[in-house]
């Protein structure tokens, strides 16, 4: 009975990771080099190659490009795993295999920004929580990568049923600096390498708040309170701008790359003013924000994250669990957008993962009450093109544009709505899932010869 | 389904007409779902006296007696207050607060004897917030945390007054799946053995004592508005063996459980383990069960439906999240209503309850894919009103519009199935309900951050 405990700790821990980041010329940055291994390559290198897909024409549908943009009975072109051409109907499809997608919907493949899907994979007992190594609050050596679990099935039902096509798997935040995220194609590997997505730069998990003092408070150990988290986080930046790189120290490594703007902050971090604080922690020690996630009450200083642009990703209606969610408004997307300041849905959750487009549009439905008009095609970038972007890898998936990966999904009706699922995702290309094919959906090892393998979960 | 689009300027005009408090109004021009599982009926009408519904239907079969305060629905929806079973409403602030969370008692010594009843909040910002959200009744309890029993639920009502209990210890909850087994020392094995004392006690513990029953006269009045007598503080003296192992408190708790006189709501997922439950009945014949959670409910579903037993079922859970629910699957509800279960939809399955019409919605959704079963748009709301009312004993009362019912009634900005639909009026009891909350009065403040005159401190 999952659900009367769910029930009783309406706490989550969500996890997330905060920091800073700012725009900042550190002195030592410039010169510094992420090493490489003794065979010269960069440690755990990306193995993904793209499967094999058809040239395939999708016609007739309405069509979001992920950047605004919306066509009526529009065409989307791809082959070779690219997108090829977008437009209208006067596109020609010859040499193109044509999928009708009369009332149907095309977008860019869905990215959740916020995921824990392999580092605690399901079933979710103690021998899979991977996701924080609460052995000290700064912890930047770790790699999420080293703790996911590819058999996650979590990973399938985000491909069927969410249309997710790339993902960030973040660690925890138990810890102020929780360690380096890892970016993955939603493909289904025997290894993490063969998941990771090729050319996406590392993100760090850092996180603001109550879950550092707490967890390390309660060991009795500082952090114990919020100015102990900066304190200790603050020292933590001072010892890595020292560093000079001649003993290889894999924390320090990871925070030089963020130093040198490499590798991009990612800040777990619910209220209006430690998000502040942390925007100008990052100016001292020369680093930026990418984006600050949960962000309950980023709709609080939206100007701020404007000017800092820093992105903001979240949920549609999480709120009350835990003491810094107490002021979350269905609001928060609407007033930010409002503000000018960027938007992305987020899950942190293998759940909502699966329903990120329905996230969107109840964030979008709350602006609209309030006369904020926000068009579809532009909440359909909230998950696509704002994701990609946010993880540093904007220019290779995210929208519909020519040269970029080919990563569609088509829905069979209105992605903002939700009577609408997904009928077909493609990843570089590749047809991944086909609700229409019982086959073509992944089954992880873990499933096979349960009860319910291969189910439309 | 036409995706619903909110748009400020006509909620605003539908605000004309009623005033604070209408208890006789004629709603119209207005789609009207009942709730009672039919399909939405356009150009329909709700009317409403004396705080009850005496019509719901088409414009045209509304009685030409109809009076009272006219409400002109703007060619929106109505629907019944939604139904939220199994929830903590009311019983929490702040999750990770502790000393603001009733919800878990994991060093009582008392388990079955708890009652929820005395500590339920009217005025938490989650009644409020869900109010808001077109929620007018749920089921409220605590998980069980010191034992396999979580004690006694309640029915309430979400209206803004002080008198939230409409039905104290409406149920007793027990979880006999891996959770349970883990409070039973370990093992499911444990819990059962548990389990079965704990009737045996409490049987012996009701007669002994002579712990008066509900009279055969009234079971038809079953949630009515009888409140039920609390055994705990009932029975004449008598010596108990020394060999017990639960409190008297707890025993005498469960005396109307083990006569069938006081719902049990019986935690489990795993398919065996739903077998197991099935079969207490053959021990324990009066256990009046409803499964809750049931994720592997479809693997047993002409057991469940032979069995007679309802479900407050999981809606999505379709991950294997334990061992107990590797068969998981969103079509779960789908099949189990397809092979003849009552099912409603579990509130607790989900971030918040107020995604229940969000989850019933998807349910929608699933009837367009191959292979998967889903339920109607009438089924699925049906799952989130008038289900859960007859699963907590309030049939015909609660969870839809039926001559006879409460005045629960909320009028819609869209589907209410839809992502993104929101009430735009909420009556209880006939009763118009403010809808304002921590959170609309932050988001009053916030509608702009312009500080040029004074701080934000002072827009109020």
């Amino acid at each position: 009975m999952k659900k009367f405990a769910l029930l009783a700790c309406a706490a989550s821990m969500a996890m997330g990771g905060c920091t800073t980041n700012g725009g900042g010329d550190v002195a030592s940055a410039s010169d510094w080099t992420a090493p490489t291994g003794q065979d010269g390559n960069a440690p755990f290198p990306s193995t993904y190659e793209r499967y094999p897909g058809r040239p395939t024409a999708l016609v007739g549908a309405t069509v979001y490009d992920g950047r605004g943009n919306r066509i009526d009975n529009g065409t989307v072109l791809f082959r070779d795993g690219e997108v090829v051409a977008v437009g209208d109907a006067s596109l020609s499809t010859a040499g193109y295999d044509t999928i009708d997608g009369a009332g149907k919907f095309v977008t860019p493949g869905v990215i959740d920004i916020h995921s824990h899907l392999g580092d605690y994979p399901t079933p979710s007992v103690d021998a899979h929580s991977d996701g924080n190594e609460a052995t000290s609050p700064m912890t930047p050596e770790v790699w999420a990568e080293h703790s996911v679990w590819p058999q996650d099935p979590g990973f399938t039902r985000a491909l069927a049923n969410g249309g997710v096509t790339s993902l960030q798997i973040l660690p925890g935040s138990a810890n102020l600096t929780g360690g380096r995220s890892v970016t993955l194609k939603n493909v289904a590997a025997r290894t993490v390498q063969g998941m990771k997505f090729p050319g996406a730069p590392y993100g760090m998990k850092m996180a603001c708040g109550e879950n550092p003092k707490r967890v390390y408070g309660g060991k009795g150990r500082m952090p114990s309170t919020r100015m102990g988290n900066f304190a200790v986080n603050r020292q933590m930046w001072l010892d890595a701008q020292a560093y000079d790189g001649k003993k290889r120290d894999l924390g320090k490594e990871t925070l030089k790359g963020v130093l040198d703007g490499e590798i991009l902050v990612h800040n777990h971090c619910y209220r209006a003013d430690e998000m502040a604080l942390v925007m100008d922690m990052a100016k001292e020690m020369g680093y930026k924000v990418t984006a600050f996630h949960h962000a309950v009450e980023a709709y609080k200083i939206g100007d701020l994250l404007r000017e800092n642009d820093v992105c903001s990703a979240i949920w549609a209606d999480w709120y009350g669990f835990k003491m810094e969610a107490y002021d979350g408004v269905l609001e928060n997307a609407a007033f930010l957008r409002q503000a000018g300041a960027c938007v992305v849905i987020h899950s942190d959750d293998a759940n909502g993962i699966q329903r990120l487009n329905q996230e969107a549009a109840k964030a979008q439905a709350a602006g609209q009450r309030l006369g904020i008009d926000i068009p579809d095609a532009e909440v359909v970038g909230w998950f696509t093109y704002n994701a990609a972007k946010a993880m540093g890898i904007g220019e290779m998936t995210g929208s519909l544009e020519p040269g970029k990966m080919a990563d569609v999904v088509l829905w069979n009706g209105d992605p903002l709505s939700v009577y609408s699922r997904p009928e077909k995702v493609w990843v570089d290309g590749a047809l991944m899932f086909d609700a229409m094919d019982r086959k073509r959906r992944p089954v992880s090892d873990f499933e096979l010869g349960q009860p319910g393998e291969g189910d439309v979960k | 389904m036409k995706r619903a689009i909110a748009n400020a300027a006509s909620v605003l005009a539908l605000a004309i007409a009623a005033p604070a408090a209408a208890q006789n109004m004629t709603v119209t021009n207005v789609t009207v779902a009942t709730g009672d599982g039919s399909d939405p009926v356009e150009n329909g009408a709700v009317v409403i006296q004396n705080g009850k519904v005496v019509y719901a239907g088409s414009a045209a079969g509304m009685p030409a007696s109809a009076a009272g305060t006219a409400v002109d629905g703007g060619g929106r929806w109505v629907t019944p207050g939604i139904f939220a079973t199994v929830t903590t409403l009311g019983l929490w602030d702040v999750g990770a607060v502790s000393e603001s969370n009733d919800t878990r008692a994991g060093d009582s010594p008392f388990s079955a004897a708890l009652d929820v009843a005395p500590a339920i909040n009217p005025s938490s910002q989650h009644i409020l917030v869900h109010r808001a959200a077109g929620i007018t009744r749920a089921a409220t309890m605590m998980p069980p945390s010191s034992s396999i029993f979580g004690g006694q639920g309640a029915i309430i009502d979400l209206g803004a007054d002080a008198n939230a209990v409409v039905r104290p210890r409406a149920f007793q909850v027990v979880d006999l799946g891996e959770g349970g087994a883990r409070r039973a020392g370990g093992s499911r094995v444990s819990a059962h053995a548990l389990f079965r004392n704990a009737l045996r006690e409490a049987t012996r513990l009701g007669d002994d004592a002579r712990i008066p029953g509900r009279s055969s006269s009234r079971q038809d009045v079953d949630f009515g508005d009888d409140v039920p007598l609390d055994p705990r503080l009932s029975g004449n003296a008598s010596e108990r063996e020394g060999d017990v192992l639960l409190t008297r408190f707890d025993a005498a708790a469960l005396v109307p459980v083990v006569r069938g006189e006081q719902k049990l709501y019986v935690g489990v997922e795993r398919a065996s383990d739903i077998r197991s439950v099935i079969a207490l009945k053959r021990d324990f014949p009066r256990l009046d069960m409803v499964l809750v959670g049931a994720s592997e409910g479809w693997l047993v579903a002409s057991d469940i439906a032979a069995a007679g037993i309802p479900v407050i079922a999981d809606g999505l859970d379709d991950l294997p999240q334990n061992f107990e629910e590797l068969a998981s699957t969103q079509s779960n509800i789908g099949r189990m209503v397809k092979a003849g279960v009552t099912v409603a939809i579990n509130a607790s399955a989900m971030e918040n309850p107020r995604n229940l019409n969000q989850y019933a919605g998807n349910l929608v959704a699933l009837t367009r894919i191959p292979g998967a079963d889903g339920l109607s748009w009438g089924q699925a709301f049906a799952a989130i009103t008038s289900v859960p009312a007859r699963i907590s004993g309030m049939g015909g009362r609660a969870g839809v519009l039926a001559p006879g019912a409460m005045g629960d009634l909320v009028i819609w900005d869209g589907d209410p199935l839809e992502v993104g639909s929101v009430p735009v009026k909420v009556y209880i009891d006939g009763l118009e309900q403010p809808l304002d909350s921590h959170q609309s009065r932050l988001k009053e403040r916030y509608r702009d951050l312009d500080e040029s005159d004074l701080p934000k401190a002072y827009d109020w």
